[in-house]
């Protein structure tokens, strides 16, 4: 028994011995509430959730996962009129190659990335920066589409994206567009995302025999980095991506440029020099400007010196 | 308001819950399973760890909307089965625990890492407990008891 009869009469809640006997029942007008009133609808297709958008203007939100969505209910931080839930959609699942790359379904969690071996073969840098992504009971409800189109400049996701050279894929009334990455974080939690448009999907091009490395710095495992790099060097071009240096993730281009020539202890040196160039200064309760400016220096002596050994 | 059916702790539930209820007030206010407690309420804390369709969430990040057609398992039905009597004893050996606010949560996020283990090493043991914070024990006895239980599981 979970509760008895008189708690479930008073409650409102009705236990079923057999779930055929499901009646209407009254929910409880007492239980303590956190987030602001909001309606809530279940999208029942990509094209539905575009239509409801639409229908309902600025005051709709919508949710996968709602890990990050979730809390800033709660303080109400966000109080929108009504919630889309697109976390069941099964078109926005799954992942499968496309010519050229790998694409990536807005709605797989965290932990289906983790165990996916097509991930794991083609996109070892996703693997290895999920893992950094907070803990097991987030991963296994947070998605890739949400964190990208949350745009937290402290998230792995939009670094590995920047890193990758890949493209998010964004779906409205008018069909489906591709913004490269580079062109999708606009601002502190901001992206091009126009109004009434889903974030479907993430398409990363396959890139064969590339060192990649990751890092970030943080105080407890599973929190926001103070800084964090995620890095990809294809041929003689190296996308370092930097995340929890500003309001969004960065792409390094001075320090990628110094190590054009080669990877060695001189380039790299070279690059470390760059970052002050390269990267906002930005001071916040963590860390000051100067102190993340010389942890984004360690973190890409680390990264990038591993593959000068390899 | 919105019409849910669920299956708690193998029993079948149905209410009808506003959106902005989030599973674990639903647990606790209209269940009176209040063995998922309640920390943060925004992810960080892990007092209100739950399995929900096999997996352990945060039941504070999750709308009981969206647990609707779910199979959701709490403390009360873990410790009720037997599943986690081993762990259990395990920490009451190791005095894993003082005040014991953070027990429910952090007694299914150790069995979800112990139904996955290979070996009982305490770095991953750490790490998977990451998210589970506790104010009393200094997390060694609780370390110690998860991995005396991984041995004992496996004939240690």
């Amino acid at each position: 028994m979970i509760f008895d009869r008189s708690t479930a009469c008073s409650s409102g809640i009705v236990k079923l011995d057999d779930p055929a006997d499901a009646q209407t029942i009254v929910g409880a007008e007492d239980v303590n509430l956190k987030a602001n009133a909001v309606d809530y609808v279940r999208a029942a297709s990509v094209a539905d959730a575009i239509a409801l958008l639409e229908r309902h203007g600025d005051g709709a939100k919508l949710i996968a996962g709602g890990q990050s969505l979730l809390p800033a209910l709660n303080l109400r931080l966000s109080a929108p009129a009504i919630l889309i839930d697109i976390a069941r959609l099964t078109e926005l699942g799954g992942v499968s190659p496309v010519p050229g790359g790998l694409r990536i379904g807005a709605g797989c969690t965290h932990a289906q990335l983790l165990a996916d071996p097509l991930v794991a073969a083609h996109a070892p840098l996703i693997g290895r920066a999920l893992a950094d992504v907070a803990h097991p009971a987030i991963r296994s409800r947070g998605t890739i589409g949400g964190s990208l189109a949350n745009a937290d400049p402290a998230a792995e996701l939009p670094a590995c994206a920047l890193a990758l050279g890949a493209s998010i894929l964004v779906r409205g009334k008018e069909g489906e567009r591709r913004v490269a990455a580079d062109r999708f974080f606009t601002g502190l939690f901001e992206t091009s995302l126009a109004p009434g448009e889903v974030l479907v999907g993430l398409e990363v091009p396959l890139a064969p025999g590339a060192q990649w490395g990751f890092s970030e710095l943080a105080r407890r495992s599973g929190d926001y980095a103070m800084v964090g790099l995620a890095a990809q060097r294809t041929g003689g071009d190296t996308r370092l991506a930097f995340f929890s240096v500003g309001a969004t993730a960065v792409l390094a281009r001075g320090a990628a440029a110094a190590l054009a020539p080669g990877v060695t202890a001189a380039t790299i040196e070279a690059a470390c020099h760059q970052l002050e160039a390269d990267l906002p200064s930005h001071a916040d309760l963590q860390a000051s400007a100067a102190t993340r400016l010389h942890l984004a220096r360690v973190l890409l002596r680390r990264v990038v010196g591993a593959w000068v050994a390899a | 308001m919105t019409a849910i059916r669920l299956q708690v702790n193998g029993e079948a539930v149905a209410a009808e819950v506003p959106a902005r209820l989030h599973l674990a007030d639903f647990l606790r206010e209209q269940l009176g399973l209040t063995g998922t407690h309640l920390g943060c309420e925004h992810g960080v804390c892990g007092a209100c760890t739950v399995r929900l369709d096999g997996a352990i969430v945060r039941a504070c990040l999750v709308l009981a909307v969206q647990a609707d057609g779910s199979v959701v398992e709490t403390i009360e039905g873990l410790s009720d089965s037997g599943e986690i009597a081993d762990l259990q004893h395990a920490f009451i050996e190791r005095n894993a625990l003082q005040c014991g606010y953070c027990t429910p949560g952090m007694l299914i996020a150790a069995q979800d890492w112990l139904l996955h283990a290979a070996r009982p090493d305490r770095a991953a043991i750490r790490e998977h407990l990451s998210g589970n914070y506790c104010r009393c024990t200094g997390y060694e006895a609780i370390v110690d008891a998860v991995a005396a239980t991984w041995e004992g599981r496996h004939g240690r």
